[in-house]
């Protein structure tokens, strides 16, 4: 019984897994980094990975907006800052354990996507960037204006840890990082048979005139992408205020705002993966050189470094340029193909013409 | 106070507006969202900085030489970085963004975090209606104006303003009737970097000068550009001066109102944009239409 289980489960590894690349080096990934703890505890190593993890929730939630639905956020910190100091606020005056916070913290992104929407809905592009952009400064204001509240330029400090442990804490922002990015993979995948969300969004991306005119009540799927995309932006704000244990207003700065960008377009836009490649190349990297001492100082220089070169020779991503490299798409039958293949795996056809 | 208001206002609103004019021409002609304008008007005030420090005794030669200098490095950023990614316009977008971060923390290396100044170009103050007004208020804002003019002249009567304005209008047309594209985008953006060189020689002696200035102008910059339509150039000068003087009466008129400064520009833009979408003076074409 259990042996047949297992024999499945290694046919569907051999057929599914291995033949395509770029799960071998997904799969790769995710194990790797669910053992990182038995190779080293290193103080720092853990605390990057673990805002990695969670930095990668968030930036998959600016690519779900915006690459995906196309709505363009230059705003994204609005969601994290606001949900970061909700989560504050309710484990502070109320007294919330964190995984009620973090709840409340998601719940109040969805409410604040619902807020992001309102422009959306007679704004686009640039335009709607630009006021998405406004938010979370607007948010700051007030936050300075009411310090009593809010602690002011300090911040609300002194809040419950995620766990007791640094280990524990990786684990279970690794753990809720893998949940969301598969919700946000299944409800962004086009050739979906359970949930029609990845063709609808891609379509109001494309051409929202035409969306609407074949039937689809794009505000509903925009309000939707907001909403979603808020609540996963919430989750890791929440996160971040209990991991870090303080919420301060760097956490509604503008350069917060950016960043999910930056890490998105670097890795690829409109994919998924493309934000988790972001995060863990781009930011572990420049962390992970900041363990010297010296090196505090080039930081942003060298992200800024990286970025140009990377997007000069490869303007899709560094994520989308491997995977043309290593895989092909069945012209046909649409599923990835090892690139040296002559035929598809799966219905035979020939795969260059 | 109110003489205080109007000053400012008009100092600011005329900073803003030789800003938003660049900004507008390039994302008017190229097509793309510039971020790193405002560190080129960040870079431009450390030049002047330093070359003022040097050479202390040729202020008006240093200031001279400081605009063409702005209007290099744009260019010299167009033809190195954003040509090639021209197509990709969030691509351009994040590199702009780079090269904005990149300055900042050069400018961060070199000069430390500090506010610095820059020492009047005409020392003394006059008393005008019981309040004294720097000279420099005076000549500051006499060249935002002269600026202001010489710009809208050179848009509207001379051939690569016609050239710039075609090809915002309608690129393809204007490839139609010889217009080389790839020179007046270019172009457009060498004169954002000298505006923006402009700007900051008339803004240095009154402002702080450090590192990080160039995120809170390029905010206000951004909201001016939208406020009066994106690519419209009167729309980015009413824009300006909007901005300009709702900042000043905020500051001085609200309790704690230099908390609020940035965020009351991004207020007024918002509440327009959502009233108005294309902006005050912004074109509505027809695929743009929701």
């Amino acid at each position: 019984m259990i042996i047949k289980y297992f024999l499945l489960l290694f046919r569907i590894f051999r057929k599914e897994i291995a033949a395509v690349p770029g799960r071998l080096i997904a799969l790769t990934f995710f194990t790797f980094i669910l053992f990182l703890p038995a190779i080293t505890t290193h103080h720092h190593i853990l605390r990057v990975l673990t805002l990695a993890a969670l930095f990668t929730i968030y930036a998959a939630s600016w690519d779900f907006l915006s690459g995906f639905a196309g709505q363009l956020s230059l705003g994204h910190a609005g969601f994290f800052g606001l949900s970061a100091y909700i989560a504050a606020a309710a484990n502070l005056y109320l007294g919330f354990s964190p995984w009620a916070t973090i709840f409340l913290a998601a719940i109040g992104g969805v409410l604040i996507g619902l807020i992001f929407a309102l422009p959306a809905l007679r704004l686009r592009g640039f335009y709607l960037g630009l006021v998405t952009l406004g938010f979370p400064i607007v948010l700051l204001g007030l936050i300075y204006v009411f310090p009593d509240y809010t602690g002011g330029e300090m911040g609300l400090y002194g809040l419950d840890g995620l766990t007791c442990s640094l280990v524990l804490d990786y684990y279970v922002v690794v753990l809720i990082m893998i949940s969301s990015l598969f919700v946000m993979w299944k409800l962004t995948d086009v050739n979906s048979t359970i949930v029609r969300t990845g063709v609808v969004l891609q379509a109001i991306r494309e051409d929202e005139i035409t969306a609407r005119s074949s039937g689809i009540n794009t505000t509903m799927y925009k309000l939707l992408a907001f909403t979603t995309s808020g609540f996963f932006a919430g989750i890791s704000g929440g996160l971040y205020a209990h991991y870090m244990k303080i919420t301060g207003p760097s956490t509604l700065d503008i350069f917060l705002s950016f960043l999910p960008i930056l890490w998105t377009i670097f890795g690829g836009m409109s994919t998924i993966y493309g934000s988790v490649v972001g995060v863990y190349v781009l930011y572990t990297f420049v962390e992970l050189i900041a363990i010297y001492e010296w090196a505090t100082e080039y930081k942003y220089i060298c992200l800024a470094l990286i970025l140009i070169t990377v997007l000069l020779f490869m303007p899709d991503g560094i994520g989308v340029w491997v995977r043309d490299k290593i895989e092909v798409t069945c012209p046909r039958c649409k599923l990835g193909n090892l690139a040296n293949r002559q035929t598809c795996r799966s219905c035979k056809a020939p795969l260059r013409v | 106070m109110l003489r205080m208001i109007l000053i400012t206002g008009f100092l600011n609103g005329g900073v803003f507006a030789i800003l938003a004019i660049g900004f507008s021409l390039v994302f008017g002609a190229a097509k793309i969202l510039n971020l790193s304008h405002t560190a080129i008007y960040m870079a431009t005030a450390f030049i002047l900085f330093t070359a003022v420090n040097w050479f202390h005794h040729h202020v008006l030669g240093v200031v001279i030489l400081a605009i063409p200098i702005s209007g290099l490095l744009a260019m010299f950023l167009y033809m190195l970085l954003i040509d090639r990614v021209k197509q990709h316009q969030t691509v351009v977008m994040i590199i702009s963004l780079a090269v904005a971060i990149l300055f900042q923390d050069v400018g961060l290396l070199i000069f430390g975090g500090n506010y610095r100044s820059i020492s009047n170009y005409i020392p003394g103050y006059m008393e005008v209606m019981g309040i004294r007004v720097l000279y420099q208020y005076f000549v500051s804002i006499a060249a935002v104006f002269l600026v202001v003019i010489a710009t809208c002249l050179m848009l509207y009567r001379t051939t690569l303003g016609k050239a710039i304005r075609a090809v915002s209008d309608d690129m393809e047309a204007a490839t139609l009737v010889g217009i080389n594209v790839g020179s007046v985008c270019l172009m457009a953006m060498g004169l954002s970097g000298v505006l923006a060189g402009i700007a900051a020689v008339v803004a240095a002696p009154l402002t702080p000068v450090y590192p990080l200035m160039w995120m809170h102008i390029l905010l206000t910059v951004l909201a001016a550009v939208v406020l009066g339509g994106l690519g419209s150039i009167k729309g980015s000068i009413i824009g300006s001066f909007i901005l300009g003087f709702s900042e000043s009466c905020v500051v001085f008129l609200v309790p704690n109102g230099a908390f609020l400064k940035g965020a009351v520009a991004i207020l007024v833009m918002m509440v327009i944009l959502i009233l108005k979408p294309e902006g005050l003076f912004g074109v509505v074409f027809e695929e743009e239409r929701l």
